[in-house]
């Protein structure tokens, strides 16, 4: 039952709005990781970022793919915490100090010994959208944890200008993803946050972005 | 075999059978082209001919099925044209909810082509949107930058809907004069044909750059080769999908090749201050949706004031 609402969510409701209202141009989707464990590091700009994401792949593929989310922002009421859960299947992260006791990365590297397709937005969700802000260093620990894991850096643009996160008014742009080769972990935190940004930049060059003015 | 023979009898069925015909045509060319010399070039033309039976074919089949068809599908058309329009240009966020305005202006102005509102056709975006928008904007209480976000927003939804949506009225004008979709057909057919003559000629004789500055490729011997090539096939085809006669067709058809080439110039220009190539990638070969409307958004509005005022009956028959 959830499995077919899920599929339905995205075959009716995600993959029309996103190809009729956005047409989101797809680059290098080839180089996309087609089975976990592996980890998908995208910037963030709108709640469709995760959608967009999902949606390039099948839909039988979709248990597979787990989005990170902070439990405070999903878990806030039943309805998102059902929607957030089931029908995206997110994996929630409880921020540093909520839960005492318990890593909290647990929950990522189960996913990814279970052979899951992590999505990560290191910018978390306070950035300004459609400007690429510095990553945070958990996606470097998560990767130092299981450091055979590839990492995907993945860029998006114009979700930002037709859906901010602080808005509900859907506004049609054209949408640009950009993928490319994966990275692997590089002895230090430091290193590899570096290549990852590094890498992020040179995905974000190729595609003309059109900031606010 | 009957059957056949039945459907073709119809000048725009015909119309698009010949459109196959030089399609296929061409797509043998290009094969041939790129057995001989196999490279970048001629991979891109190759990819273009792909791209036409793409587009050749949704566009067949939105005007020949029902005219609601027609009409939501050339308001999409619209829609992507202004969508691209706007991802291009600087925006400001605040204008938001404006841009979401002047999309609904798009089903608004569709539909009065649809029930042949000429009146309200006319004025619907030149004058209430015109003056709404930016009072809208006012209402966001954002001065900084006012004046370039009244600019670019009420030229592009002028040349993107305004413009464009000329395609729908001249479909209603089809119906109301006994000629269906064949007007509609002969601008939207001839506009392409005359872009792609003028490739043509330019790629075989051109010399002479007409403004280098906007458009280095654009040549004298390519446009008065494509305009006299596109006024030869109007003449012989305008008699059976217009009301005109050949001599008249023939004018209407340089009309479109002088229009066709001042939009398509005119988006180059556009395009060049914005610093980008193609519009989007949306087309495999062609680009964006602009980069394959530009000749059409001043090809149509000519066409059908030419049309309208010459061979128009007066009052509009009813719908």
């Amino acid at each position: 039952m959830i499995a077919f609402l899920r599929g339905a969510f995205f075959l009716l409701i995600v993959r029309p709005v996103l190809t009729v209202i956005l047409g989101a141009n797809v680059r290098q989707r080839e180089l996309l990781p087609t089975k976990g464990p592996a980890i998908i590091v995208a910037n963030h700009n709108s709640h469709l970022d995760t959608l967009t994401i999902m949606a390039m792949y099948r839909l039988r593929d979709l248990p597979r793919l787990r989005p990170v989310a902070a439990m405070d922002y999903f878990l806030r009421t039943k309805l998102t915490a059902w929607f957030a859960t089931n029908i995206i299947g997110i994996v929630a992260l409880a921020r540093a100090g909520h839960e005492k006791g318990h890593h909290p990365m647990e929950p990522c590297l189960k996913a990814l010994d279970r052979g899951d397709i992590l999505i990560l937005f290191p910018e978390g969700s306070r950035g300004e959208p459609e400007t690429l802000s510095r990553f945070k260093r958990g996606v470097a620990h998560l990767v130092k944890a299981r450091p055979q894991t590839p990492v995907y850096p993945l860029f998006m643009h114009g979700f930002g200008k037709a859906l901010p996160k602080d808005s509900f008014v859907l506004v049609p742009f054209n949408c640009d993803v950009i993928a490319g080769e994966a990275i692997f972990w590089n002895d230090s935190t430091d290193a590899f946050m570096e290549l990852l940004q590094v890498r992020m930049t040179e995905l974000a060059a190729k595609i003309h972005v059109v900031p606010w003015d | 075999m009957k059957e056949v023979a039945a459907f073709f009898s119809t000048p725009v069925n015909f119309a698009i059978g010949a459109i196959y015909g030089v399609l296929i045509l061409a797509s043998v060319i290009t094969w041939t082209l790129r057995r001989l010399s196999p490279g970048e070039a001629t991979n891109e033309l190759s990819q273009r001919v792909v791209s036409w039976w793409w587009m050749i074919t949704v566009f067949t089949i939105a005007i020949l099925t029902t005219r609601v068809v027609s009409t939501i599908f050339l308001a999409f058309v619209s829609f992507l044209a202004l969508k691209e329009y706007f991802s291009l240009i600087p925006t400001r966020r605040v204008d938001r909810g404006v841009l979401l305005w002047a999309y609904l202006a798009i089903p608004v102005q569709f539909y009065f082509a649809h029930i042949g509102q000429f009146g309200l056709f006319m004025v619907f975006i030149p004058v209430w949107m015109f003056l709404f928008l930016p009072a809208r904007i006012t209402l966001g209480g954002h001065t900084e930058g006012f004046l370039r976000a009244v600019g670019t927003l009420s030229w592009g939804l002028m040349i993107t809907v305004f413009a464009l949506s000329h395609t729908a009225l001249l479909l209603s004008f089809g119906v109301t004069h006994g000629h269906g979709a064949g007007p509609l057909l002969f601008l939207v057919a001839l506009t392409q044909f005359n872009d792609v003559a003028q490739f043509t000629w330019g790629k075989l004789f051109g010399r002479h750059k007409i403004i280098p500055k906007v458009s280095p490729k654009k040549t004298w011997e390519g446009f008065l080769g494509g305009l006299v090539t596109t006024a030869c096939v109007a003449a012989a085809v305008g008699p059976y999908l217009t009301p005109m006669p050949a001599l008249w067709s023939a004018g209407a058809g340089a009309i479109i090749a002088i229009a066709g080439y001042l939009g398509d110039v005119t988006i180059s220009a556009c395009k060049r201050d914005l610093g980008v190539k193609d519009a989007s990638n949306l087309i495999p070969g062609h680009g964006g949706i602009l980069d394959r409307v530009d000749s059409l958004i001043y090809s149509a509005p000519v066409f059908f004031h030419f049309l309208n005022y010459f061979f128009g009956a007066w009052p509009a028959p009813p719908l």
